[in-house]
């Protein structure tokens, strides 16, 4: 019963995914990705990741299309073709045997919810335990994000500034 | 879990179909567009029908309206620069 909605999300997005490579000109191929990520949003909210969910709807189908317009729309007629190329034919071949590998793969991942699963007896208890102990934070997740995974937060917040120098650049450039 | 409710998740999913249809063959780039609009309002009102499926409907309810408001400000983006660039 669970699986009845499942199989048609799935399906629109490999449609899009398919739809987005096999697209003759590169501005349909980011709208193809616009409309990839919203099915990938719905994806996460069915599957109850409902922040991951939101995110992917913000940034995928809303900024990095906007952005992939920005960038099309920049670079102008001659720096960019707006017809693009097919893709490669070891591309078709090899890919499909990658998503086999990573199918078989996940054959071995525990299953959706299980209590039982590594990260809910090895891990979390832990955090839960001992974290007031170890770094005075009340807040759970405040501790492991600022605290055990500091390095971590500080290397993200590194790749969110260079993003924002780098969307500056694009937007400066195309209000000149 | 809800026969019905998972009929309207089921049919709302064919009506995105016809709307891909529009987004993959639109021969202008505003008839994607359209079609685009249209996907993702049918996606606001997929993410409401999870949210009652969860019966979780508050949740959902305040994620679809974040997804309503970016959807416009996404739209007249685009439009605003088709407006100023010229459409190819």
């Amino acid at each position: 019963m669970t699986y009845s909605f499942e199989l048609p999300l799935l399906l629109l997005l490999l449609l899009t995914a398919g739809a987005a490579i096999v697209a003759k000109d590169l501005l349909s191929a980011v709208l193809l990705l616009g409309s990839y990520s919203f099915f990938l949003a719905l994806v996460w909210a069915w599957l109850g990741a409902v922040d991951v969910a939101f995110v992917e709807a913000v940034v995928g189908a809303g900024l990095a299309t906007v952005f992939f317009l920005l960038t099309l729309f920049n670079a102008g007629k001659g720096g960019i073709r707006f017809r693009k190329a097919s893709p490669p034919l070891a591309a078709l071949f090899v890919l499909p045997l990658l998503a086999g590998l990573l199918l078989y793969a996940a054959n071995d991942l525990p299953q959706f919810g299980d209590p039982q699963a590594p990260a809910s007896v090895h891990i979390s208890p832990e955090y839960l335990t001992k974290a007031y102990a170890e770094t005075e934070t009340t807040n759970i997740v405040t501790a492991v994000l600022m605290d055990y995974r500091a390095l971590d937060t500080l290397v993200e917040t590194v790749v969110v500034f260079t993003s924002g120098i780098a969307c500056w650049l694009l937007l400066r450039r195309g209000s000149e | 879990m809800n026969l019905s409710l998972l009929l309207v998740l089921d049919v709302l999913a064919v009506l995105i179909v016809l709307y891909l249809y529009r987004v993959v063959r639109g021969p202008t780039i505003f008839d994607r567009m359209l079609g685009l609009n249209g996907i993702s309002t049918k996606a606001i009102i997929l993410v409401v029908v999870i949210g009652t499926v969860y019966e979780r409907v508050e949740v959902f309810v305040d994620i679809s309206t974040g997804y309503a408001l970016l959807n416009l400000v996404g739209a007249l983006a685009i439009a605003k620069y088709l407006e100023q660039r010229g459409a190819p």
